[in-house]
């Protein structure tokens, strides 16, 4: 997943949890980056139509930047499905984390083709636990 | 959560490398079974792809299964992850890509496209590995180039046909 898309997740994640503007500081917060970092980066998404900056209230997805911030989550949960579903890890959390951009969306599709995932993804992740809430008690079942 | 396509240790690249064989088990179990359940409809040049992408995959897991062992990390139940995706594999439907060549197609392009990124990681990461890093790199990019091979012989099949 590149870094674009990776910024898109976590704004939609924001803005879903604020209902509302997400915050230039909370989405570099989220990413672990400077505010310079997300700053230029979020101008990248707005010249792309992607996303709307309004100064002192936020970060807004544009239509388009939904659609490509649902996808990229989609990737993102089966990323994390497969570590803890298939390949038994534990932490699959932080090792989704650490793992998502280098992992290509063709290549989570493909993934998909061996976990159970569930229709509503990606609507059932929780944003607070990081993971799909499906996701959790499945795992925690499979203890 | 980290931006930026980098691998910082040992145990992210066994990870990925683990991926990869996941990805090469699913290539090998997609076309045994095309090859097994379709091979009266196909003609020879792809009875001879399949064959051949089968026998590559099988390849690239040892490879990439040698590479894990020589990781300073637990080790991995391989044997258990090829029973796994043999089984998962095996409730889906067949009809899930448009037909034999594009799935195949499909495979090599997204194993050439992991091989890729991953080796962008690996060069783009300072960290030291216990494995020689110039042979890792050397390792995964011969297997990148046979994945290359593998959407032109792919390609060159479907333009005939």
């Amino acid at each position: 997943m590149n870094t674009a898309d990776q910024y898109l997740k976590t704004i939609y994640l924001i803005q879903n949890q604020e209902d509302g503007p997400a915050s230039t500081g909370s989405i570099a917060d989220a990413l672990d980056v400077s505010p310079a970092s997300a700053n230029e980066m979020i101008g990248k998404l707005e010249g792309r139509g992607l996303a709307d900056h309004e100064k002192y209230k936020g970060v807004t997805l544009s239509e388009e930047g939904i659609v490509r911030a649902r996808d990229a989550l989609q990737t993102y949960c089966i990323i994390e499905r497969f570590l803890a579903n298939v390949l038994g890890v534990e932490e699959f959390r932080a090792e989704a984390r650490q793992l998502e951009a280098v992992i290509d969306d063709t290549v989570a599709d493909r993934l998909d083709t061996i976990i159970d995932r569930e229709p509503e993804c990606p609507d059932c992740f929780d944003a607070e636990a990081d993971a799909c809430a499906c996701l959790e008690a499945a795992f925690e079942g499979a203890d | 959560m980290s931006v930026g396509n980098r691998i910082t240790s040992d145990d992210q690249l066994a990870r990925l490398l683990q991926i990869g064989i996941v990805l090469e088990e699913v290539v090998e179990a997609r076309a045994y079974h095309h090859y097994s359940s379709l091979d009266a409809e196909l003609d020879a040049a792809v009875e001879d792809l399949l064959e051949h992408a089968a026998e590559e995959s099988a390849d690239h897991r040892r490879r990439l299964e040698d590479l894990i062992e020589d990781l300073d990390v637990e080790s991995v139940p391989f044997d258990e992850i090829e029973g796994l995706v043999e089984a998962r594999y095996g409730r889906t439907q067949p009809d899930d890509f448009d037909g034999v060549l594009y799935d195949a197609l499909c495979n090599e392009e997204t194993a050439y496209k992991f091989y890729d990124d991953l080796i962008e990681a690996i060069e783009a990461s300072d960290a030291e590995f216990s494995v020689n890093r110039e042979e890792l790199i050397a390792t995964l990019s011969a297997i990148r180039e046979e994945e290359a091979e593998g959407v032109e012989e792919v390609t060159a099949i479907m333009e005939k046909r």
